[in-house]
């Protein structure tokens, strides 16, 4: 393979404060090529991605683009050398429409935005894309944003495409059309960069792999010649065992029963729509859906945060025996009942934690109505912050530092463990592996189980359907506020879930 | 003149004041700065406006002086006063990194403080007074032709002058390159960033450009509607004009009727004075503007259109490297 080399980037380090986020990496990436990155949380990729890009600035090394060395200082630099990333985070306008976010900051002459268009349709019929290029960004769901995104660079007439985890908010479905538009640029000669901690996706789109471990490149590898064992091992510098233990449940009763919740939004749109399942002891029952079709709802609804048009909430006490009706409690008796909600909403510090506090004080938020005296008690909440740290391996400098400074896979350890550790009959996750590496989400998959064969009903909001299958005993599919399925996670198929997931919708997010 | 159109005429005289305002804060706020300073701005502006006129007198007596440059040199130096305060706060929010509403606050404080000592230093060098026949001058057919001639053609060239600010500035944000980079800045600074655009330069001119159109509401209440004399209320003014762009929903050509109203319900108080209406109770008409603007706000954010809201990023700082 004599292809010529389009980016590459020489003994690249970068630091944040005495941190290493890079150190000296060299990558190359080849014209007409899909290159995964491939690595765990806090590896670099991203970082060196946006050194690329023009986001940060690299403090030594070189970057070549075409043979040529170059200095990238912004995105503008990046653009010259036509290099365009997709962030994960989107980066676009809410109130500008499509067109108006893709001509963002370009200068070309007189300002016409029909003249743009006119070019955007062109490149949309180029590569198989579906966007209507009036549509405001606000009214769009997350795949038609994810296709701006891409248009705004493919608009500038970038050759080399780098995504950030770009399937980490799509359906297998919608995964499957960014795949298809993805080879139609390799064939057009384009470079594309993904980034991803997605094994089976790595396998079947990437033409080669390269592999970061703590910031430092450990290899390339053509997809051909490897396999989801190798490339683990070269990520977590171990062979680790990537099945999850899935036991079966045991001493099943019902514990909490949803009876035709319906709820409505302020706009008088129906987020719940008379959904009604039951959650038993000693299973995990994993609830499937595109992101915003309802779950938080769902489980805000559980916790009492959430306020209920109509239907009911029964919970079973295990310790009473007797039938409590969730919906007339406040949040604070339905979380004495033992009901957790362990929330881990979009933007990563989410519900749960206070980001200027630190570990303790975030421990404290669910124990302060404990103690008896006026002073607080500071004992408990610092064993329990220090047991956290050391059982979950989070890495943080110390109990003292506050919350918002740890990466977000830390974060998230810190809220599922104070929420298990407070012995729950109930322990409602929502995307609580969301941007976790692979070796953290196992440890989260672990806690779930061993909360479930402790006799804790587990529900788990979950967006790999991959990890629902394997995790979960049963899962519920809802999709747009509606139940569209409940199916047993031992004998589930992917796509049988997906479909459910997308089936009755195009009325709503038009992906077809 | 009856008092019907004396009453309009002075809504618009207090009206077209704050439009300044509230069409360099919409623009200053569309590039993502809360500029609680407008209040001192305008008054500073307002103060270098009346300074530069008095030297000008000084300077050229009464018979040199030329009417276009009695007119141009005040404007010209509430202009530089007022972005020069822009300057001191963009330097402080963008560069030093100060939080937006205690800058524009104390900027406020300042403001007003340093307009008394600029007004007292203007009063050293000689009286500018003067300037308001200059100011006021109107279209010499405008006496014949009645109540139309007294609304709408017998201002000074302040007024016509905010309506095309408002106008203009209305047709930057809208329809041109530069316009859609700045409201980019406003609602994502980052986007914005990573499409290339200079955030701190956006904001920094931004933020200038509209504190100079701020001062011209002062200079524009002390020159045409008070007839020249200083009186230490501009920042009164300012707060209304803050109002004014909630009122307006972040939209300067809407801000000329809404200006218009606010201007209407200012003045009411002293219109219904002399139909026996105490002074004690007259006060309450002062507040009428502020509760329309609560009542808009309610209407605006129960409605919650995503066109009518703030600029997203507005009162939020930017730096690229902070996670």
């Amino acid at each position: 393979m004599a292809q010529q080399i389009a980016l590459e980037c020489r003994n690249i380090t970068k630091t944040f404060g005495k941190v290493y986020a890079n150190k000296n990496c060299n990558l190359d990436v080849r014209k007409g090529e899909i290159l995964a990155i491939l690595g765990e949380n806090g590896s670099g990729k991203t970082t060196l991605m946006n050194m690329v890009a023009g986001i940060y600035f690299p403090d030594e090394g070189q970057i070549f683009v075409d043979g040529k060395e170059v200095v990238i200082k912004s995105p503008k630099d990046a653009f010259r050398y036509k290099i365009g990333m997709i962030h994960q985070h989107f980066k676009l306008v809410d109130v500008f429409s499509a067109t108006e976010n893709i001509t963002l900051g370009i200068n070309e002459g007189k300002y016409k935005l029909s003249e743009v268009k006119r070019k955007v349709v062109e490149i949309t019929q180029r590569y198989g894309f579906v966007i209507d290029p009036d549509k405001h960004i606000y009214d769009m769901a997350v795949s038609e944003k994810q296709t701006v995104e891409i248009l705004k660079v493919l608009y500038r007439g970038a050759d080399i495409l780098i995504l950030d985890e770009p399937t980490a908010v799509l359906t297998p479905q919608e995964t499957e059309k960014l795949f298809n538009v993805l080879r139609r640029m390799r064939e057009d000669g384009k470079s594309i960069v993904i980034i991803t901690h997605k094994m089976h996706e790595v396998l079947s789109i990437s033409d080669r792999v390269a592999i970061l471990r703590k910031g430092e490149h450990v290899a390339t590898v053509n997809t051909s010649e490897t396999n989801e064992a190798e490339l683990t091992e070269l990520m977590m510098g171990k062979k680790v065992d990537l099945n999850i233990q899935r036991s079966e449940p045991k001493n099943c009763v019902d514990r909490l029963t949803v009876k035709n919740v319906t709820s409505v939004d302020e706009n008088g749109r129906k987020v719940l729509d008379n959904v009604s399942f039951t959650a038993k002891s000693g299973e995990i029952l994993g609830i499937a859906g595109i992101a915003g079709s309802g779950q938080r709802e769902l489980l805000e609804s559980i916790a009492g945060l959430h306020h209920l048009a109509s239907g009911e909430i029964v919970y079973l006490d295990p310790k009473t025996g007797e039938e409590e009706n969730l919906r007339d409690k406040t949040p604070i008796q339905i979380r004495d009942l033992g009901v957790r909600l362990s929330f881990v909403p979009e933007d990563r510090l989410g519900m749960g934690l206070v980001g200027n506090m630190d570990i303790i004080d975030n421990m404290m938020l669910r124990s302060y109505q404990k103690g008896k005296s006026a002073f607080l008690q500071r004992k408990e909440p610092k064993d329990l912050a220090e047991h956290i740290i050391k059982e979950l391996e989070v890495s943080t400098p110390g109990a003292t530092t506050p919350v918002r400074q740890l990466s977000g896979g830390n974060v998230q350890k810190v809220l599922v463990g104070r929420e298990i550790a407070s012995a729950p009959s109930v322990l409602m996750a929502a995307y609580p592996v969301r941007g976790l590496d692979v070796n953290a989400s196992y440890t989260i998959y672990n806690l779930l189980n061993q909360q479930k064969e402790n006799g804790v009903a587990v529900i788990f909001v979950g967006e790999d359907l991959d990890v629902l299958i394997e995790l979960c005993d049963r899962i519920l599919v809802i999709n747009s506020g509606k139940v569209t399925g409940l199916v047993d996670g031992r004998t589930a198929k992917k796509d049988d879930i997906g479909f459910m997931m997308t089936m009755s919708t195009e009325n709503d997010s038009e992906e077809a | 003149m009856s008092p019907i159109v004396s009453f309009i005429v002075s809504a618009i005289g207090l009206g077209m004041t704050l439009l300044y305002g509230s069409t360099g804060e919409t623009l200053t706020e569309k590039s993502g700065h809360l500029n609680l300073g407008i209040p001192g701005v305008m008054c500073v502006g307002a103060a270098c406006g009346c300074f530069a006129e008095s030297v000008y007198f000084a300077a050229v007596g009464i018979k040199g002086t030329i009417p276009v440059l009695a007119v141009l040199i005040p404007m010209l130096a509430t202009i530089l006063g007022g972005a020069l305060c822009g300057l001191i706060f963009s330097f402080l929010t963008v560069t030093l990194r100060a939080n937006q509403n205690v800058t524009g606050l104390a900027l406020t404080t300042f403001g007003v403080g340093v307009s008394e000592y600029i007004i007292a230093q203007a009063d050293v060098v000689g009286p500018f007074v003067r300037g308001n026949k200059y100011f006021k001058a109107s279209l010499p057919f405008a006496d014949d032709l009645g109540w139309f001639g007294e609304i709408f053609l017998s201002h000074g060239i302040l007024i016509y002058l905010s309506i095309a600010v408002a106008l203009a500035v209305t047709f930057f944000l809208n329809r041109t390159r530069v316009g859609l980079n700045l409201r980019a800045v406003g609602e994502n600074p980052a986007t914005a960033d990573a499409a290339g655009i200079n955030v701190s330069l956006y904001r920094y001119l931004a933020t200038c450009i509209g504190c100079g159109i701020a001062g011209l509401g002062g200079l524009t209440f002390i020159m045409d509607y008070l007839n020249g004399t200083w009186e230490y209320m501009i920042d009164d003014l300012g707060w209304l004009a803050v109002a004014l762009v909630i009122f307006t929903v972040w939209k300067p050509n809407l801000g000329i009727i809404g200006s218009f109203i606010f201007g209407a319900l200012y003045v009411a108080s002293s219109f219904f004075a002399k139909y026996g209406i105490s002074l004690s109770d007259q006060e309450l008409f002062k507040m009428l503007p502020y509760l329309v603007t609560i009542i808009v706000l309610i209407i605006t954010s129960a409605r919650s259109r995503k066109k009518n809201q703030p600029p997203a990023a507005l009162g939020l700082p930017y730096f690229r490297e902070e996670r």
